[in-house]
């Protein structure tokens, strides 16, 4: 089905969707959070979020020296713990991650599309797309036009996904939704499927850019999203929080919402990610709690 | 007041809660318990901590210690003596809750309290001299300046005296924070009430919050969790009375490599001073101030 549509079919069918209930919405959320996951449960959660961390650096401060040591942390990050699913950096910084990270598994995430704000011309953006996979970007993180979606012009944020889809060809495509500047859940329902439409393999909420990151009710939501989405084309697509998620205890509600909403077909980094760079470190000094016992601090983890 | 009549107004009791980070939780396990007098008097309900109070209490000591020892050492001593003035102004309700924790007659109990506020203002005073007189240039046969300087440890849990629970807390905490530590306090299980009021003192003398946290509950149940905090670098023993307890808590601080006081120590200012802090020492090239004979 997807990328069949016309973006006026697309439009229509996303302006048809019905509005999200907020409350309902935020108490399943709020109700979903509140499970506890101790002991050996709480260890396997540990590791599988470790796995699904798409360890990122997006600063313009950002160095290749700090994307290798983070590459590097990304392949091992602790002793035994697994490696995280993916580094994920500036288009620039993409040949220092690729070269880092060669025959390791872990993959290279690089943002692309003009991000954080996508306010470039397309055709800059489209450019920014290929080269980004010229470099060596096995996933491409786009952010859509918050510009043209807000002012309702549904066509042409599908059609431009769409075009960067054709761009990030060999790679998967990621899109961004920005909830926070989308505000409403009814827009962010809307975006969700006519990125997934469009063709997405994974929708993202956040930057991490704006005032307003990743927050449960939302990451439910768009779960619930493409939940009904594979159950109408059969197509499976991919969750991504970032941004705003930094504690164990945080991690573990996402992943209970996971089983609760979409249950184990999504529970692997291959459908779910965590855009992240400070969650890493806590859950590493959590699992090194469940193994010795006491409490551990900052300076048994590597600082970022 | 006949029986059927009733009184003008109810007492409106306080519940003394946790200071943590600059707050005033109640204990995250929802508990409290009862506080007496000696002579069985109920006084007050205070909140009793869990681990994972101490747990917070410790990330909050963390997050406050690099600002705390990266302020000078005379906004340090400024603010200990702030603290000092505002106790001064609530001695008299201090020297009450003294005296009702430990049963001490009035001017005794007004004495101690007048004695912490001293204590204060010393360690005040030592802020910004304590570096200098346990640090300094070293002699070494090269071109080089060498010179050791003392730094604090970090961050510094402290389980306070039982039978001492205002003097004997101040003694403790003062020396830690003067010297640019920030300390979690595990106050006197039987009498926490005036470490508790002093929370309130603290968080309105320019204090930043999460130096100084404060805790009231159970020594045998929150103690080991300190003792055996990774990210703790020193516990003070001062009030642990079980002897066996003590061993134990020292043989896990020892698991994650802290400084150790044991119960009963005694010392100069200068003493518990040093006590929480390590040295640093620094070989620096002289250059041509060596060379031209600049008595480095």
């Amino acid at each position: 089905m997807g990328s069949i549509l016309s973006g006026t079919e697309a439009a229509s069918l996303v302006r048809a969707l019905p509005g999200v209930d907020a409350v309902g919405l935020e108490a399943r959320a709020a109700g979903l959070a509140t499970r506890s996951v101790k002991k050996e449960s709480k260890a396997k959660a540990i590791d599988l979020a470790i796995s699904m961390i798409d360890l990122t650096t997006l600063e313009g401060a950002d160095t290749p020296g700090k994307v290798k040591s983070l590459a590097a942390k990304a392949v091992r990050p602790d002793g035994d713990a697994p490696s995280t699913a993916a580094v994920c950096v500036y288009p620039s910084l993409v040949p220092t991650a690729a070269a880092a990270l060669a025959g390791t598994g872990v993959k290279v995430a690089s943002v692309a599309t003009g991000f954080p704000a996508g306010q470039v011309p397309l055709e800059i953006r489209l450019a920014d797309t290929e080269s980004a996979v010229r470099a060596g970007a096995d996933e491409i993180d786009m952010v859509v036009n918050r510009g043209a979606f807000l002012s309702g012009d549904l066509e042409r944020v599908y059609h431009e996904i769409k075009a960067v889809k054709a761009a990030a060809e060999g790679a998967r495509l990621k899109v961004i939704l920005e909830t926070g500047e989308l505000v409403t859940y009814d827009d962010v329902r809307r975006a969700s499927w006519l990125a997934m439409y469009a063709g997405a393999d994974f929708i993202k909420t956040s930057t991490g850019k704006v005032g307003v990151n990743a927050t449960l009710p939302v990451t439910l939501l768009m779960m619930q999203a493409v939940r009904d989405y594979r159950a109408l084309t059969g197509i499976q697509v991919g969750v991504k929080p970032a941004g705003g998620i930094r504690n164990t205890k945080d991690a573990i509600k996402y992943l209970v919402c996971i089983n609760e909403t979409l249950g184990d077909d999504w529970l692997s980094n291959e459908w779910f990610r965590f855009g992240a760079s400070s969650l890493l470190n806590d859950l590493l000094m959590q699992r090194q709690k469940l193994k010795t016992g006491h409490y551990s601090g900052p300076d048994y983890v590597t600082v970022d | 007041m006949s029986d059927n009549t009733l009184p003008d107004r109810l007492r409106v009791n306080k519940t003394y809660k946790l200071y943590v980070g600059g707050k005033f939780p109640r204990s995250e396990s929802g508990r409290s318990y009862p506080v007496s007098s000696p002579d069985g008097t109920e006084l007050a309900n205070a909140a009793q901590a869990s681990r994972k109070d101490a747990r917070d209490a410790v990330a909050a000591a963390r997050k406050a210690q690099r600002p705390w020892a990266g302020q000078t050492a005379y906004l340090r001593g400024q603010i200990l003596y702030r603290a000092a003035e505002m106790l001064e102004g609530r001695a008299g309700q201090f020297a009450e809750e003294v005296g009702d924790a430990t049963g001490a007659d009035p001017h005794a109990a007004l004495a101690s309290v007048e004695q912490a506020i001293d204590r204060l203002v010393h360690y005040a005073g030592w802020t910004d001299k304590y570096t200098s007189v346990l640090g300094g240039a070293n002699p070494v046969a090269g071109p080089y300046f060498n010179h050791t300087k003392p730094e604090p440890l970090g961050v510094v849990a402290v389980l306070a005296p039982q039978d001492d629970p205002f003097l004997g807390l101040i003694e403790a905490v003062a020396p830690a924070i003067a010297a640019g530590n920030t300390v979690v306090v595990l106050a006197s299980e039987s009498k926490p009430l005036p470490a508790l009021s002093f929370g309130e003192v603290l968080a309105t003398s320019d204090l930043p919050g999460g130096v100084v946290n404060l805790l009231s509950g159970n020594v045998a149940e929150v103690a080991p969790h300190l003792a055996s905090h990774a990210d703790v670098n020193g516990i003070d023993l001062g009030g642990v009375d079980d002897a066996g307890l003590a061993a134990e808590l020292e043989a896990d601080a020892a698991g994650t490599l802290k400084v150790v006081r044991r119960p009963g120590r005694a010392g100069t200012s200068l003493d518990l001073l040093r006590q929480w802090t390590e040295y640093k020492t620094v070989w620096h090239p002289a250059g041509m101030a060596a060379a031209a004979g600049g008595g480095y």
